[in-house]
């Protein structure tokens, strides 16, 4: 019962929490400073995106980060996840939104999400099971085949479209639960990618300081010693997987319901490989790297379209030239990264450290207190 | 039958194709463990230097010299290519795990195909003739263009030499040895460090021949050309067994004759998917290939 209502509070607290971020940059927008938007629509959705790619690494990293597996086809897990989940509210919303109301839209979404990331669990149960006779790169092989085979078989089915892509799906329902003149509350799009972008780091850190997540790392740091030691590692890789690709397609679901529509090429190889450079760059086994990755690189391209347009006075003109080439570039300066970052730090920026609150807020105690924590905590 | 047997001649055509490209997966296997990623896009860069030299030649008459010229000089350029991937990207990855080698490898193969987007351009571009194309009627139904006999009998040609220079030499013995345990050999005092180049250099050059034969053959050349061409190489190593040159052979020729069996008679759209549940299978089945032999591990 205490764990139940410690759930609940820590939903409600999400929930809460990305509510009033999305409507404090949703009022933001119409607000300038100095002429310019402060922030415009495009940047919103950029920050979307960047919610989504933070479950996607941080899952990631639930498989290669801590179990040490190498899985190449996390976008094929994310395909299904939005595919499975778009053809399911696609189905069950029929007429239109005035009708519902608001608590039956909301129990469709989260179904549909629901049973995109349990079909995505499925694949990653199937995934996972080549994983108990394969290590290294020829599990990283067989997971980019897994990945390639879903891609092209989502393409070879004409009810979501083939290859032209799935078009026509609902999007995430705008609800308004404040509106006043400067400022306006809403629920939206948003909100459902951060609310899930926290839980999956809530559910994914769970599991790391949890005595399945010890198994996990055990197995990454020797595989043969951990079952030596009793861990039964065929058990805890295929969770892994499995766990893994529910996150995954949860956040396709997402990704699906943001734009409206699904191109199956999107989810190709080149797409897992985006994934794994945010774990690589930010530290394999670090969900802040995770963190810091996914938002660094998907913001990337954004940050070079300003540098685009950069302009000033003091520059000669081949560099404001060599500038407006920067967005076209984003593909190299993405596989340069992780080229240099294996090269000089193949453990990534942040390597395996953790950020923690507690920690964090210790250090601005005095000495003295911090000291007197200390040695109240020791048994 | 006879459509059987057009089949099977387009098979051993596009097997032949893969079969080259294999060999160069397995050796780099064989002598560093390691899946070089960027091995199909060696393949495209040598495509790419044949068309440009090509135009910088103004070759406008088909003749077998224009293909010689074309194909020795990206397969110079592919080894050169090949050697620089290993000194500059490889070798400093080489003192930490497998898995970092994986993940530069996956680098390599990105920035190679995106520079080339970048430097030649992301829109397909049209090989020139260096081959005038004749088909020759067997029977009434089956015929087969000159082109897809100098595809298999250039395949066979460079795999004899390869197996001269891998079992007749002083260099191969050297690469076998390196394949066989890479500290033992330095031990012995071979420079490991040359031979791995120079099995990337040969490895390559294949890799570049097989992109002009493909691009003599399908005439369309891109910059992504290498991406699926080269996992399903890949897919023909690992089916003949990973490191054994025999095996890639084989495994190229069977892969490049069961896919278009799967395209004749059940689905072309189903080809590739096909490709990769040969993969899975086999590494599911039997890790170590057709002809691979199956290494303990060592604890």
């Amino acid at each position: 019962m205490a764990t139940l209502l410690r759930i609940l509070g820590w939903l409600g607290a999400s929930i809460l929490i990305v509510t009033i971020l999305e409507s404090i940059l949703k009022t933001l927008k119409n607000y300038q400073i100095m002429g310019s938007d402060i922030i415009t629509d495009y940047g919103l959705n950029i920050i979307c995106l960047m919610g989504i790619s933070i479950s996607l690494a941080v899952s990631l990293q639930l498989i290669n980060g801590y179990t040490g597996q190498f899985s190449l086809g996390h976008a094929g897990f994310m395909a299904i996840g939005g595919y499975v989940s778009a053809f399911t509210t696609k189905s069950l919303l029929t007429g239109s939104g005035d009708e519902r109301g608001f608590i039956s839209t909301l129990i469709i979404y989260v179904i549909a999400l629901s049973i995109g990331a349990f079909a995505s669990a499925m694949a990653g149960l199937l995934v996972g099971i080549p994983s108990l006779r394969l290590k290294g790169d020829y599990l990283a092989i067989v997971t980019l085949g897994f990945g390639e085979i879903i891609r092209l078989v989502i393409e070879n089915i004409e009810t979501v479209g083939g290859p032209r892509g799935y078009i026509g799906i609902p999007k995430f329902p705008n609800w308004q639960w404040l509106s006043t003149s400067a400022f306006s509350g809403t629920f939206s799009s948003m909100s459902w990618i951060f609310l899930f972008a926290i839980l999956t780091v809530i559910v994914v850190h769970n599991i790391v300081k949890s005595s399945f997540g010890r198994s996990l790392i055990a197995i990454r740091e020797n595989e043969i010693a951990a079952e030596a030691m009793g861990i039964d590692t065929a058990f805890y890789k295929v969770a892994a997987f499995t766990i893994s690709a529910a996150l995954a397609g949860f956040a396709g679901g997402l990704y699906a319901h943001l734009y409206g529509q699904l191109v199956p090429t999107t989810f190709n190889f080149v797409r897992s490989v985006e994934i794994i450079i945010m774990i690589v760059f930010g530290g394999m086994g670090s969900i802040t790297g995770a963190i810091l990755g996914a938002i660094v690189l998907t913001g990337l391209p954004e940050w070079l379209r300003l540098m685009a347009g950069l302009k000033a006075d003091w520059m000669p003109g081949w560099m404001i030239k060599t500038f407006t080439y920067l967005p076209e570039l984003r593909m190299i300066i993405y596989s340069s990264l992780l080229i240099i970052t294996m090269l000089v730090r193949p453990q990534g920026i942040l390597g395996q450290y953790e950020f923690s609150l507690t920690r964090f807020l210790n250090r601005f105690k005095t000495k003295t207190e911090s000291k007197a924590n200390s040695e109240e905590k020791k048994p | 039958m006879e459509l059987f047997l057009q089949q099977l001649i387009n098979g051993i055509v596009q097997g032949s194709i893969y079969a080259l490209i294999a060999l160069g997966y397995t050796m780099v296997y064989g002598v560093l463990r390691l899946i070089n990623f960027a091995h199909g896009d060696v393949f495209m860069v040598g495509a790419f230097v044949g068309f440009y030299v090509a135009a910088a030649f103004k070759i406008s008459e088909p003749s077998l010299g224009a293909l010689f010229l074309v194909m020795t000089s990206a397969m110079f350029a592919a080894a050169i290519l090949g050697i620089l991937i290993e000194r500059f990207a490889y070798r400093p990855v080489r003192k930490f795990s497998r898995l970092t080698s994986l993940i530069t490898a996956i680098g390599v193969s990105l920035l190679l195909e995106y520079l080339a987007q970048f430097f030649f351009g992301a829109t397909p571009k049209s090989f020139p003739t260096v081959l005038e194309i004749k088909n020759i009627n067997i029977t009434s139904n089956v015929t087969i263009s000159n082109d897809s006999i100098l595809i298999v009998v250039v395949s066979i040609l460079l795999m004899l030499m390869l197996n001269v220079i891998v079992f007749k030499t002083k260099l191969g013995k050297a690469m076998r040895a390196v394949s066989f345990n890479l500290d033992v050999a330095k031990l012995m005092g071979i420079n490991t460090d040359f031979v791995i180049s120079f099995t990337f250099a040969l490895g390559s050059a294949l890799a570049a021949a097989a992109g002009i034969l493909y691009s003599v053959h399908f005439t369309k050349i891109d910059p992504l050309m290498g991406l699926l061409t080269g996992l399903k190489a890949f897919v023909a190593a690992v089916l003949g067994g990973i490191g054994n040159i025999t095996g890639a052979v084989l495994g190229g020729l069977l892969l490049g004759i069961a896919e278009i069996m799967v395209s004749a008679y059940i689905s072309s759209s189903y080809k590739d998917v096909f490709a990769f549940m040969i993969l899975i299978l086999v590494l599911i089945v039997k890790p170590a290939g057709l002809l691979g032999s199956a290494a303990q591990e060592k604890v």
